[in-house]
């Protein structure tokens, strides 16, 4: 049979995904087994046990300074911080989202608007945010803001922008006034297309989050593996590591699942990834 | 007494003429249906008797005013596809219509007023042969399904006139018969004038009260876009149906459906579909 034919069964199709995380995780192993032979203080390519300690340490024993779990306590900043940010996105790329969408007059003021202040690369805010916000958390939930705000409302107008003509009509055949129009028309029919939106945001947003924890911060995840990054402590940056990708496929997956359990309709034949 | 009137309606796109001189007088309860080759104007027309476009020249009337220029309940429609809420189910479909009178605020009804919305369509619900698929969404329906769905969902405020841009275009020949019977059965017992544009010429004389052919009257071989289509036969087919009111009590479409004689120019099918249940 032809290549493009063989379809694995789904017990191969598991074993399949689970081998280049394996062949990963082996070959990492042989060589750190083998730095650590040549040198036993190697602390480039940590062994598992000694990363395994560490997450011991960091997340499962209190602090001596200040008798709290570090690593819970990163994370809960980080959540925090990455949770306002995207909330934010997300009501501004609804609310204005669907007015530029919905009416002409919004989208000739907003469009050009939206659409330079997205090609701002955002890091280079930054700055200003420090300067502006001051250190504190309001600068660093601007950035995820300035990063994922922009991008997510020219989704949402679009997906409003393609709700056929023959559904405005129809609904206004119905009697709906625009305000009807918009909760009964425009919201429920771009909210698939939003989570997606929210989905593709948590990617930057993310990146954005540990810049600017890199920067300034007292705790956070991305705070951490760039203190630490001063001792070499790859066993706890590369758990740290694991664990945001780890958060951020949870994340993924939670906000799959919601569309796909809440907004049944719209995933009727074949489904997305 | 007629319900639409059009004087004198011109359409041009960008300098091209597309329609041109309309005149056109439909009688209440009439079962109007439009044919004319594609591209000629057809749907042009039916988004000016929405209200989705306002024609160059000439004007509209409906019960004798000019109509507003946006779509309002008083002109129902159904189009091809995309004609019903792919977000809410067969059964939330119908009583949209109903929440969105009854909630002026957000649109949406809830506890006991929904449920009494939703009490209210049940018979409709049956009507269009859809009580086993109230809780499915549109999706999840067939092609006749949805657009049967899209037809009680026009017909919910009961609107003075139905316009219908080839509702059934997409469908196969055995599903367009059943079609054919429930519009049919509704036309009858609402009483409602129907403006119906189709590509399926045996169709419109099936269907129709009166037929109306949309073609152009005059070329030009030099200059081929200088003319629109306009009104080139107008045939009546059938009386309309009288008034609801004044009609006999009872909705029994086999007896509506024996009062009307066949046409002697229709297309042979013609008596036998109106009383076919669905
Ligand atoms: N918005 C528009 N701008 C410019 N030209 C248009 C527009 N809408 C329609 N036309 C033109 O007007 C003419 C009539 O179009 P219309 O859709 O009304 O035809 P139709 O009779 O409904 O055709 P069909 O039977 O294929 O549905 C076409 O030549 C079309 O190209
Ligand atoms: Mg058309």
């Amino acid at each position: 049979m032809r290549l493009i034919n063989q379809k694995p069964s789904r017990i191969a199709r598991y074993a399949l995904g689970a081998l280049p995380f394996a062949a990963v995780l082996l070959i990492y192993s042989v060589a750190s087994k083998l730095r650590h032979m040549e040198n036993p203080q190697d602390r480039l390519l940590p062994s598992l046990q000694q990363m395994a300690a560490a997450v011991e340490r960091m997340a499962f024993t209190p602090s001596k300074r200040t008798g709290e779990y570090t690593m819970w306590l990163d994370t809960l900043a980080s959540l925090e911080r990455i949770g306002i940010g995207m909330l934010v996105s997300t009501v501004l790329a609804l609310v204005l989202g669907i007015a530029m969408g919905a009416i002409p007059r919004i989208r000739a003021t907003l469009a050009p608007f939206v659409g330079a202040f997205s090609l701002i690369p955002p890091i280079t805010v930054l700055p200003i945010l420090f300067i502006v916000f001051g250190l504190g958390e309001t600068a660093k939930i601007a950035l995820i803001v300035v990063g994922t705000a922009p991008v997510m409302t020219r989704t949402v107008a679009q997906a409003t922008a393609d709700v056929p003509d023959e559904l405005l009509v129809k609904v206004q055949t119905l009697g709906a006034n625009s305000w009807q129009i918009v909760t009964r028309v425009f919201v429920p029919m771009v909210l698939p297309r939003l989570i997606g939106a929210i989905r593709m945001g948590l990617v930057p947003a993310w990146i954005f989050l540990v810049s600017a924890e890199a920067i300034a911060a007292e705790q956070g995840l991305g705070y951490r593996i760039f203190l630490v990054r001063r001792y070499l402590a790859m066993d706890v940056i590369l758990p740290y590591v694991a664990w945001i990708t780890i958060i951020a496929y949870v994340l993924d997956r939670a906000f799959y699942l919601l569309s796909r359990k809440g907004l049944r309709w719209a995933h009727g034949e074949g489904g997305a990834l | 007494m007629s319900v639409l009137e059009v004087r004198g309606l011109g359409v041009d796109y960008d300098g091209v003429r597309v329609l041109e001189r309309i005149d056109l007088s439909v009688a209440a309860g009439a079962f109007c249906t439009v044919v004319g080759a594609s591209g000629c104007g057809k749907s042009t027309f039916l988004r000016i008797l929405l209200g989705q476009e306002r024609p160059t020249r000439g004007e509209v009337l409906l019960d004798g005013v000019p109509i507003p220029p946006e779509p309002m309940p008083d002109r129902g429609v159904v189009f091809q596809k995309y004609s019903v809420f792919a977000h809410l189910s067969v059964r939330d479909n119908l009583a949209l219509p109903l929440e969105i009178q009854r909630a002026r605020g957000l649109g949406r009804l809830f506890g006991r007023a929904r449920r009494q919305v939703r009490a209210e369509v049940a018979d409709l619900l049956h009507r269009i042969g859809l009580e086993h698929a109230g809780d499915r969404y549109p999706g999840q329906l067939s092609g006749g399904m949805q657009q049967r769905l899209a037809i009680g969902q026009a017909l919910v405020l009961k609107p003075r006139v139905l316009l219908l841009d080839e509702p059934f275009g997409a469908l196969d020949p055995g599903i367009k018969k059943d079609m054919h019977a429930l519009i049919l059965n509704l036309w009858q017992d609402t009483g409602m004038t129907v403006f119906m544009v189709t590509h399926d010429i045996q169709e419109a004389f099936q269907l129709g009260t009166r037929l109306v052919v949309f073609d152009k009257l005059r070329h030009d071989p030099h200059a081929p876009r200088a003319f629109g289509a306009t009104i080139t036969y107008d045939l009546p087919l059938r009386p309309p149906q009288p008034p609801a009111a004044d009609r006999p009590a009872g909705p029994d479409p086999a007896a509506a459906a024996a009062s009307q004689p066949p046409a002697p120019d229709a297309a042979p099918e013609t008596g036998e579909t109106p009383d076919a249940a669905p």
